[in-house]
């Protein structure tokens, strides 16, 4: 089974946002493999595995998405494909422009399979898994908490609101995106630390697959940061009249109730 | 004039007010809006549906339904609002900011060779093209897109923009043939707890937990509160961890965001991920005994207590007050 994992390269959920002129001031900023990504490297392993074949890691971006790439081959993926785009042309960026660049690095490659995470914990769009299974006209499936394929036919469990899960079917070659859930990801060994960095990356340049800024069809217009929120009110004293305070604001005050 | 499609969704025979707002956010800027609605809930809510949606600025109602659509069908779905999109010759799709929409609307971005502009806060339509303010990082931070051209496709942040006041007009139902080849086919839709309680994602209250909460049995304190105000029952990324509450319930970076009116925080000390998560709620409540808790820094309301103690005494405050009116 040839496996493709689609991967980002996320700053840290401890980030805290600072802004420059083209988005996040990523000086100082802590990367990381986007949280959800670890669960599509997790099942692209055990597939490989599983069925033998291959695993092969691909991510767009400048130079420092290749760490995240090595952390996906550190856990144990083969080989690894970076898509790649400048500093400023990744801030020009949209959804669209990223899903085509990935879907044309993988087009006609024979991949079984592509996993991706359902989301990135930057923009959170949750849009690049289905793109690229529209560009590539292949079936899809979002959100995945549980994945069963056998014989070319697959089947995997969605979860949607309150809990309840959506099973869906479908043939491969397909798309699928992982939600936590779908497996618990392995932490790097240090000997597979060290074999990664052997591991072969192959190099595209974005525009050579026909991709460049003029591909987005949004522009980031302008950043902000939320507004402040001025300090509130804290009561203090037994439970009943600590209710019975929240209760007379929300009413009186906020309005809410 | 610009034209817009709205996906709209329904919870039993009535649509839900998240799609109404997508409806209303585009309505009242002047874009003629036509509404699009699937399965047998819209087929038999197509009355009262096209009064709600008319009531909002809607001009028509468009229900598909077949057997296969007692599921959300992507398939089905993408081919049939593409087929629509094409030959109504729209210029904007938009819904809200729902499970279903996010996993279609981006196959139908790029079937229309269209952006996508998913979970707004914003939206401006003005001279021919679509901007919109949407979250990054979590919250921690907002964007403004403007598309290059149209189509433009967008989702919007259920309570971030609200409902207009219904204008007595109602919209013009028919049915629409559901078109698509399915690839990727639902079969089955299984669990899911208390369906009375809202939504997480849409919910316009909502009180949650930490790890204070110490099991999953005492949610029930949780949950009875909720109950009284309608609210949706929430978790924090700890008490998800340490297995008092299922992911589905967790809000934060790497849970659910939401935007509720009202927020409780109960047990939960405010951790920069589960901030992120619920930073845009209007208006917070904390409880917590550790008066120093970095989440009184974004409480409107703190109350330095027990949740044990003072949760229920909150819900004995609520019965009181509703009662009276």
């Amino acid at each position: 089974m040839k496996i493709a994992v689609l991967v980002k390269q996320t700053p840290d959920t401890e980030t805290k946002a600072k802004l420059g002129g083209s988005g996040l001031d990523t000086t100082g900023v802590k990367f990381i493999l986007n949280p959800y990504d670890e669960f599509a490297v997790e099942e692209a392993i055990q597939l490989r595995d599983k069925n033998s074949g291959e695993a092969t890691v691909v991510s767009l971006g400048p130079d420092r998405v290749v760490e995240a790439m090595r952390t996906a081959l550190a856990m144990g993926c083969d080989n690894g494909i970076h898509v790649k785009v400048s500093d400023d042309d990744l801030a020009k960026f949209d959804s669209f422009a990223v899903a085509k660049a990935l879907a044309e690095s993988i087009k006609d490659k024979g991949f079984d399979l592509i996993l991706c995470g359902k989301q990135a914990i930057d923009d959170d769009a949750l849009a690049v898994p289905q793109m690229v299974a529209e560009f590539l006209g292949l079936p899809r499936a979002t959100v995945v908490t549980k994945l069963s394929i056998e014989g070319g036919k697959a089947k995997a469990s969605r979860a949607v609101e309150g809990g309840a899960e959506e099973v869906i079917e479908f043939a491969t070659p397909a798309v699928v995106a992982a939600h936590k859930g779908l497996n618990t990801p392995r932490y790097a060994s240090l000997p597979g630390i060290m074999k990664a960095k052997q591991k072969k990356i192959d190099v595209v340049e974005a525009s050579s697959l026909g991709v460049t800024a003029d591909t987005a069809k949004v522009t980031y217009e302008n950043f902000e940061l939320p507004p402040e929120k001025a300090a509130g009110k804290v009561f203090k004293g037994e439970p009943a009249e600590l209710a019975k305070q929240i209760v007379e604001h929300l009413r009186n005050e906020a309005k809410v109730i | 004039m610009t034209k817009a499609l709205v996906l709209v969704e329904f919870k039993g025979t009535s649509i839900k007010k998240a799609s109404l707002e997508a409806i209303h956010a585009l309505a009242s800027q002047g874009v003629e809006v036509d509404a699009i609605a699937f399965g047998p809930d819209a087929a038999a809510g197509k009355d009262a549906g096209a009064k709600a949606a008319g009531g909002q600025g809607a001009k028509n109602l468009f229900i598909a339904n077949n057997d296969d659509l007692k599921f959300y069908q992507a398939d089905v779905y993408a081919g049939t609002i593409a087929a629509q999109f094409k030959s109504g010759g729209y210029d904007i799709l938009a819904g809200s900011a729902s499970t279903t929409a996010k996993d279609l609307f981006p196959t139908l971005a790029a079937r229309l060779d269209a952006g996508i502009a998913p979970d707004c806060v914003e939206v401006k339509v003005d001279g021919g093209s679509l901007s919109a303010k949407r979250p990054m990082l979590a919250g921690k931070y907002f964007a403004t897109l403007k598309f290059k051209a149209f189509p433009a496709v967008v989702t919007i942040r259920p309570n971030a923009i609200g409902v207009g006041a219904d204008s007595g007009n109602a919209a013009a139902a028919s049915d629409l043939a559901p078109s698509g080849d399915i690839k990727s086919k639902t079969v089955e839709l299984s669990g899911g707890g208390n369906s009375s309680r809202p939504d997480l994602a849409e919910a316009d209250r909502i009180i949650s937990a930490g790890r204070a909460i110490k099991a999953s049995e005492n949610f029930k304190i949780i949950e009875e509160c909720a109950d009284v105000i309608g609210a949706a029952v929430g978790a924090s990324r700890a008490a998800v961890d340490a297995g008092m509450a299922p992911h589905s319930m967790q809000v934060g970076q790497t849970g659910k965001t939401v935007n509720p009116s009202l927020y409780i925080a109960c047990g939960i000390s405010g951790a920069i991920q589960h901030l992120a998560g619920m930073k845009t709620s209007k208006i917070i409540v904390a409880i917590n005994t550790d008066p120093d808790a970095p989440i009184y820094q974004k409480a409107d309301y703190g109350a330095v207590g027990d949740l044990f103690e003072v949760v229920p005494a909150l819900k004995e405050e609520f019965k009181k007050l509703l009662s009276a009116g």
